[in-house]
């Protein structure tokens, strides 16, 4: 009988060919994805080229252009392009050209490409997003990645897991965005460093698939390797009949051992915004209604899917967006895009004169599409708020859900939905 | 190896987005990163920076993304070598995997100060402050990652096995 063993424990070590794996142990695993994208992609191609003149499996290395497609400048125009030349040479299944692309992150669990029991390493820090799907996912460097795309292996160094447990009901208005901001208000941004964090309790048992997404998403501002969820029936209903392959579900022993458990009262999370130059910088909403906005973006890896494109909508409805503020909202892959068409959120969007945008991660990483000026402040459902992250060193990121950003694009200053009424009143 | 050079001292969490700002992620060149190293934290760092020299800093350095860049950058900017109390943990296998030598040593942050003169040898792990006199000793790598340090990087260690 093997040790007992968490879930990311479980993950490496059906991986490593190993039957069991203890925190600190050092091991070199089989990987189920290797993915990059156009910034990462050209060093990590290099890499793999260096080792081997064919990627290790054209089914499993995926290459999705999204930081600075379509094409920013002449530049981001040749790193697509090599990435796009490497892809056709390699006969990459999973290469996503615009028009077919979305933000990696949402892009790859949409298109059923990652499956619960999965081990990925990605050259982008927010790979640990698939976490929500019960996979073990990290980012890495391009080096990495590119080993991994020519061997199919990585090492790793197998991590401790600090388990949350969030049990209770969620006030209305309190997103996985907040959940997750709460988390790392309560452990900073190196909380988790070298660690696993693996989110449990009725409250994310009660979370759809989209927010879950967002809670793991930002692990990696906790210094996470991995923001793992147990598989229950929200995932099995979301991997049914997308996923590619066949999918396991591994859950922790109950008497594993943990590095930390941290049990956390849903009812005590609050909507919540994290103020510059930090993500752990957090407050609740309530008390930073003096912060007057230049710009507001809806969008990214960590909150650019359907459910989040709906609760902005519900703000937005009816309203305009403050006349001393851009509304800027990138639906984060293209059938995220057209379910806004369909559904109408688009109208509604456009109509309180939102700027819309095709899928990119653009103003996330400051590289284009809503860069801000010296002074600047904008508040962002995106995941990173240091210093120039979108713009002059000077400007200002303030991270929120979904919700809170439309309400603050209407507002001209950060608040909640129910400010708005109340302001007009 | 060995290394001698002035400290550039900064804080706890530097993040890859301060190391090198996205806006100079068209390109992955070396030489054109290294002219933007630390420019959103420190604007003069890249004037006054001479090859040799040596970053000290507290927790958490290299915290964010996972852009290689950044350790390519701050190498090609002429430092050999980081010393922090800890590092974020992509950025440490980066810094591994790039050849950029990194050392865990939280006594020896403490007491180095900005400009002083620090040598160092990341084989045995010595860290001397030839300013002060004060010598330091930072955590040994494990042998896994010793070896791939010692075969010039994470490639070279794949070349050699599929040899």
């Amino acid at each position: 009988m093997a040790r007992a063993m968490t879930m990311a424990e479980k993950i490496l070590a059906a991986h490593a060919g190993l039957q069991e794996v203890e925190p600190g142990q050092l091991i070199e695993c089989d990987l189920d994805l290797v993915l990059a994208n156009d910034v990462t992609a050209p060093i990590a191609i290099r890499t793999c080229q260096e080792i081997s003149d064919t990627v290790f499996d054209a089914t499993r290395v995926l290459l999705v252009p999204d930081h600075y497609v379509p094409n920013k400048d002449i530049k981001s125009a040749e790193q697509a392009k090599l990435v796009r030349e490497f892809a056709r040479v390699q006969g990459i299944t999973h290469y996503y050209e615009v028009g077919c692309m979305g933000v990696e992150h949402a892009l790859l669990p949409e298109q059923g490409v990652v499956g619960a029991g999965d081990l990925i390493i990605g050259a982008d820090s927010h790979t640990c997003t698939y976490g929500a799907l019960g996979a073990f996912s990290t980012g890495v460097g391009s080096t990495d990645a590119g080993v991994g795309m020519a061997t199919g292996k990585a090492w790793f160094k197998v991590p401790e897991t600090i388990k949350f447990v969030i049990d209770g009901t969620l006030a209305p208005g309190v997103t996985g965005k907040d959940v997750i901001l709460h988390i790392i208000g309560m452990i900073g941004v190196d909380g988790a460093l070298y660690k696993a964090m693996e989110f449990t309790g009725s409250a994310i048992e009660s979370l759809p698939m989209d927010e879950r997404m967002s809670i793991s998403n930002m692990a990696i501002e906790a210094g996470g390797k991995a923001g793992l969820i147990p598989v229950d029936d929200i995932t099995r209903a979301y991997l049914d009949g997308r996923v590619e392959r066949p999918y396991h579900a591994f859950y922790s022993d109950e008497d594993a051992t943990f590095a930390e458990v941290i049990r956390i009262d849903a009812a005590d999370i609050v909507p919540t915004v994290a103020f510059p130059h930090l993500p752990s910088n957090t407050r609740p909403v309530a008390d930073a209604r003096d912060i007057k906005i230049d710009q507001a973006v809806i969008g990214s890896c960590t909150n650019g899917r359907l459910d989040d494109m709906r609760q902005a909508a519900a703000i937005l409805r009816g309203h305009r967006v403050h006349p001393d503020v851009r509304c800027i909202i990138i639906p984060a892959t293209q059938a995220v895009y057209k379910a806004c068409i369909d559904e109408g959120l688009m109208d509604v969007f456009l109509d309180a004169n939102c700027a819309v945008s095709t899928p990119t991660c653009g103003p996330c990483l400051g590289g284009y599409m809503g860069i801000l000026a010296a002074g600047e402040r904008a508040i962002a459902t995106t995941n990173r708020n240091f210093v120039g992250r979108m713009g002059d060193p000077t400007s200002e990121v303030y991270l929120s859900s979904p919700a809170v950003a439309a309400a603050s694009a209407v507002l001209g200053h950060i608040g909640l939905p129910e400010d708005i009424e109340e302001e007009r009143s | 190896m060995k290394y001698s050079g002035t400290v550039f001292r900064y804080g706890r969490d530097v993040d890859t987005d301060v190391i090198i700002p996205a806006r100079y992620l068209n390109t992955s060149d070396a030489q054109e990163l290294a002219k933007h190293c630390m420019e959103d934290l420190d604007a003069t760092f890249v004037e006054r920076v001479h090859p040799g020299d040596i970053i000290v800093a507290d927790e958490n350095f290299g915290c964010g993304s996972s852009r290689e860049h950044a350790p390519i950058a701050i190498r090609a900017a002429g430092v050999p070598v980081v010393i922090a109390k800890s590092f974020a943990r992509i950025f440490y296998r980066n810094a591994i995997n790039t050849g950029l030598a990194i050392m865990e040593c939280p006594e020896a942050v403490d007491a180095i100060s900005d400009g002083d003169t620090v040598s160092v040898d990341t084989d045995t792990g010595a860290i001397v402050d030839e300013t002060t006199g004060q010598t330091f000793q930072a955590q040994p790598f494990p042998p896994f990652i010793a070896e791939i340090i010692d075969k010039g990087g994470l490639v070279n260690r794949w070349k050699e096995k599929l040899a």
